[in-house]
């Protein structure tokens, strides 16, 4: 169990490789609980990549290596016991385009819960389908025909259908890997909404393009920079009075 | 920050802003020495234009805050750039009101020429209005040159300011006393010293703010003053 603020995650020297290339140089960042923290900077700057060490996705990237270490609530998720099923469970992850699979809303929410045998019984089943809708806000748009195949709901709903079926299985953490670039201003204020809901209970980091996007959303900011972090600190902080000349140009539009 | 932004027209929008803030400077700068002027050379032939050039004075920052509040709605600037457009509209505001202050001393001249019986030349008063203006003029070069020294150089002689208030009003206050029939002069003279040391005040201000701009964040040390004459009294010092 943690609190607000108290650390949840702890990045110590975290390198990655992808074959002779070393795209993080030693990320040292230590993520709060229950709190929102944004990973911003430039295309190619090692964000994405950073954000998927945290739930071991860059394991099935073939040339791919991980130095360091990562701990969540004091467990090293790179420790040899570590069950990466299980991990993936705490940590859950939405990304860019919505990819629900190709089943029905239902299924799409209750694949999760299925496959770690969450749910003893049918009602149990049909319960934590409907707590996840509700969480992520679709409920009431979707309950009367949760038979429909996912993809026929808009970009929008597709998206919160990815963060339900992502918090079905009770996760601590949700990674969200640039989760509104492809939604309208509309939807997009929907899931920022929803991700101001979601903290109270999860843990969330969230990488994304748009500035306002990590100013809105986020408590905690770091500026990823040629695979280094180059400033990590309040939102509101980085945002009026960043500490670094590289972040003050960069979150200005400044030619850096 | 020494580069511009990659799109080159916010730093048009930030330039004309800019500029814009200037020109109202240097016509409250202008507006304070006239008033001043006329006082000193008892001159009653400018006041009227003095005071109806304030409006200029009003106008100029109506348009200046329109065109802050767009390029707040349109750029959405964020750090020293939004530092940038706050403070110029805090500065603005601030011009305004000591265009304000210069019209009213304007408007009290007119009286103190019109009804002294003879000729009460304050040199405490000159010294003032002198100071005050010399730490407008380079307040508003440092906001120019973003020069946050300058600022800092022009916030400490407020203390002076201060110090040749409270001694202008003692002085006021004895020869009210002895000469009842400058009463009314002096009462208005009076008033003309509070309006110079409150532009002295707001100078120093627009001094902190461009502190604040330069550094995002306010002077730590608190602002010396040194105004007594609100606790000074006759047979008192």
């Amino acid at each position: 169990m943690s609190y607000e603020g108290e650390n949840k995650i702890q990045s110590t020297g975290v390198q990655v490789y992808y074959g002779e290339t070393r795209a993080l140089h030693g990320i040292d960042l230590n993520i709060g609980a229950n709190e929102v923290t944004s990973l911003i900077g430039p295309s190619g700057c090692g964000k994405s990549t950073f954000l998927r060490c945290i739930n071991r996705m860059n394991d099935v990237i073939e040339g791919c290596r991980v130095e360091g270490s990562v701990f969540i609530d004091g467990d090293d998720i790179y420790a040899d016991h570590m069950d990466v099923v299980e991990l993936r469970a705490r940590v859950g992850m939405v990304f860019q385009k919505p990819n629900p699979f190709p089943k029905s809303i239902y299924d799409n929410v209750a694949y999760g819960p299925r496959i770690h045998g969450l749910a003893p019984t049918k009602e149990a089943l049909d319960h934590m389908v409907e707590t996840s809708l509700r969480r992520a806000g679709l409920w009431q748009e979707v309950h009367d025909r949760l038979g429909d195949t996912g993809s026929g709901l808009s970009g929008g709903q597709q998206q919160r259908l990815c963060i339900a079926r992502a918090i079905a299985v009770n996760p601590d953490v949700v990674l969200m890997d640039e989760p509104c670039s492809a939604l309208d201003p509309i939807a997009t204020a929907v899931i920022e909404e929803l991700i101001e809901e979601l903290k109270s209970e999860y843990t969330i980091v969230i990488v994304t393009h748009s500035m306002q996007q990590a100013s809105r959303v986020s408590q905690k900011t770091a500026y990823f920079h040629l695979g280094n972090v180059v400033e990590f600190g309040d939102t509101s902080q980085i945002f009026s009075n960043p500490k670094n000349t590289q972040t003050e140009a960069y979150i200005s539009g400044r030619i850096g | 920050m020494a580069s511009g932004h990659i799109v080159a027209s916010f730093d048009d929008d930030l330039a004309e802003l800019n500029k814009m803030l200037a020109r109202l400077g240097g016509l409250a700068e202008k507006q304070f020495a006239d008033a001043i002027d006329a006082l000193e050379r008892r001159d009653i032939q400018n006041i009227d234009e003095i005071i109806a050039r304030d409006a200029e004075l009003d106008e100029m920052e109506f348009d200046l805050n329109e065109r802050g509040i767009e390029i707040i709605a349109l750029r959405a600037p964020v750090a020293q750039d939004l530092r940038r457009v706050i403070v110029t509209l805090k500065v603005a505001s601030v011009l305004e009101r000591i265009g304000d202050y210069a019209k009213n001393v304007a408007k009290r001249s007119r009286v103190i020429i019109e009804h002294e019986n003879n000729k009460s030349d304050n040199v405490s008063l000159a010294r003032m209005a002198a100071l005050v203006q010399q730490m407008l003029n380079q307040v508003l070069d440092a906001y120019v040159s973003g020069d946050a020294d300058l600022a800092m150089d022009v916030r400490d002689r407020d203390m002076e300011v201060d110090r040749l208030h409270t001694s202008l009003f003692r002085e006021m206050l004895a020869r009210m006393s002895e000469n009842p029939e400058q009463v009314s002069a002096s009462s208005h003279l009076l008033f003309i010293a509070k309006n110079i040391e409150r532009i002295g005040d707001h100078t120093t201000g627009i001094a902190e703010q461009i502190f604040f701009l330069r550094n995002g964040q306010f002077p730590s040390d608190e602002r010396p003053k040194a105004d007594k004459s609100s606790v000074s009294a006759l047979g008192r010092n």
